[in-house]
């Protein structure tokens, strides 16, 4: 799954997407890691899926106001439209990403 | 059908699956967070024969050998439990499981404070990891909200960040470690304020401060970026209370030596019993303990149906 960086984020994040901050210091960031990537297939076609490593973008981190990860949050345009915090089991965290699309 | 299902799947109900394997007896890990409370300990020291490792990936570890022995695994949060004749059904989201026996190891959650604004605030401000949060705060002042190891422990990193730490401890003492207690004492960046609450949390789009039910200083509102709830756990029991098992006074399940609750079938094990210390160690022989009596029970069962 791609990377994103301050050079490549607001031309990556044109459309609608899912922007997963996490860091490698973070136990439930790593468990989320897996769901993210499967995630990522059952909505091919309707949401671009990217990562941010908050230590390498911290500024982006800084830029979304992200206080607490896993961050997953969902962009239309780069715009924020909503934002799930914390770990949770796959079918618990579509059910919260469909709330925030439709 | 399965012979035994195992709800939870941190540090006992791993290795209860382990064990359950080994005996040859078709198991099912059903846990809404592999790994529980250990996947945010940064270190864990004190596993026999590894000096260091994660916690994490001590739990990746033991699910790996799980898997390795043919225990399967779902990945979702149990919604109801219920028992018909000698049946335990189990539901999550959409599907339903059934087993011959069942152990509870279902652990501890973080115990929120319940104020005002700290659901409001959680991810801007307020955090349950420092771990994982730590690093968002630099040059910030921060508050810590309990008085137990972790809160200490939680000082200490937070205090490798933030400008100024302080320890919100409701009792008069904080009771860390003495190791940890110590460096928390002798760290200029970090402050104990005891003998009072954190009663509401506010701030704009961003949290901003604690009202405390004492002054600090004359006032008793208290300036700060982050706010970190270290305030303890409490046991997830409402899957055992539907199913009629009996819990102590602290909501913790009752269970005997063998691991074995008052309802027939099932039993318990790790963080979320009426045990004496809450340790990866003693979840992990809990869970062997609790598997080799529901491998008599189901050995039983069969002997009496045929």
């Amino acid at each position: 799954m791609e990377s994103l960086n301050s050079e490549n984020f607001d031309d990556r994040t044109k459309g609608m997407c899912i922007v997963d901050f996490w860091a490698e210091w973070c136990g439930p960031c790593k468990m989320l890691g897996p769901v993210f990537e499967q995630l990522s297939k059952d909505y091919k076609g309707k949401l671009n899926f990217f990562k941010v490593n908050t230590e390498e973008a911290s500024d982006i981190a800084e830029r979304f106001s992200v206080m607490s990860i896993p961050c997953l949050i969902v962009m239309k345009d780069g715009q924020e439209m909503g934002r799930v915090v914390g770990y949770m089991p796959k079918d618990s965290l579509k059910r919260k990403i469909d709330g925030i699309v439709k | 059908m399965h012979d035994l299902i195992i709800i939870g799947g941190g540090c006992a109900g791993l290795s209860a699956g382990i064990y359950s394997a080994r005996y040859n007896i078709k198991t099912l890990i059903i846990t809404k967070e592999m790994g529980g409370v250990l996947n945010e300990a940064h270190k864990v020291e004190n596993w026999p024969g590894t000096r260091s490792i994660s916690g994490l990936d001590l739990m990746m570890k033991m699910r790996e050998h799980a898997e390795g022995l043919g225990v399967e695994f779902v990945d979702e949060e149990v919604q109801k439990a219920e028992k018909k004749g000698k049946v335990f059904t189990i539901h999550t989201g959409g599907k339903s499981y059934q087993s011959t026996a069942l152990i509870l190891a279902m652990g501890l959650k973080r115990r929120h404070l319940n104020v005002p604004g700290e659901e409001k605030f959680a991810g801007k401000g307020v955090s349950y990891c420092y771990t994982c949060d730590a690093a968002f705060f630099k040059n910030k002042v921060v508050g810590v909200v309990g008085g137990n190891d972790s809160a200490a422990l939680a000082a200490i990193l937070l205090s490798q960040y933030a400008s100024r730490v302080y320890i919100i401890y409701r009792k008069d003492d904080i009771r860390a470690e003495p190791i940890n207690k110590k460096a928390v004492e002798e760290n200029d960046k970090i402050e104990v304020i005891t003998g009072t609450n954190v009663v509401e949390v506010r701030g704009d789009k961003m949290l901003t401060t604690a009202i405390l039910d004492k002054p600090y200083k004359g006032s008793k509102e208290f300036r700060l970026d982050g706010l970190f709830i270290e305030a303890g756990s409490v046991p997830s029991t409402i899957i055992a209370e539907q199913l009629g098992v009996k819990l102590n006074d602290n909501k913790m399940i009752i269970i005997d030596r063998e691991k074995k609750t008052n309802v027939e079938g099932v039993y318990a094990a790790g963080d979320v019993t009426d045990t004496v210390m809450r340790q990866a160690i003693t979840a992990a022989a809990d869970g062997a303990i609790a598997a080799l009596g529901a491998y008599q029970y189901i050995k039983k069962d069969k002997v009496d149906k045929y």
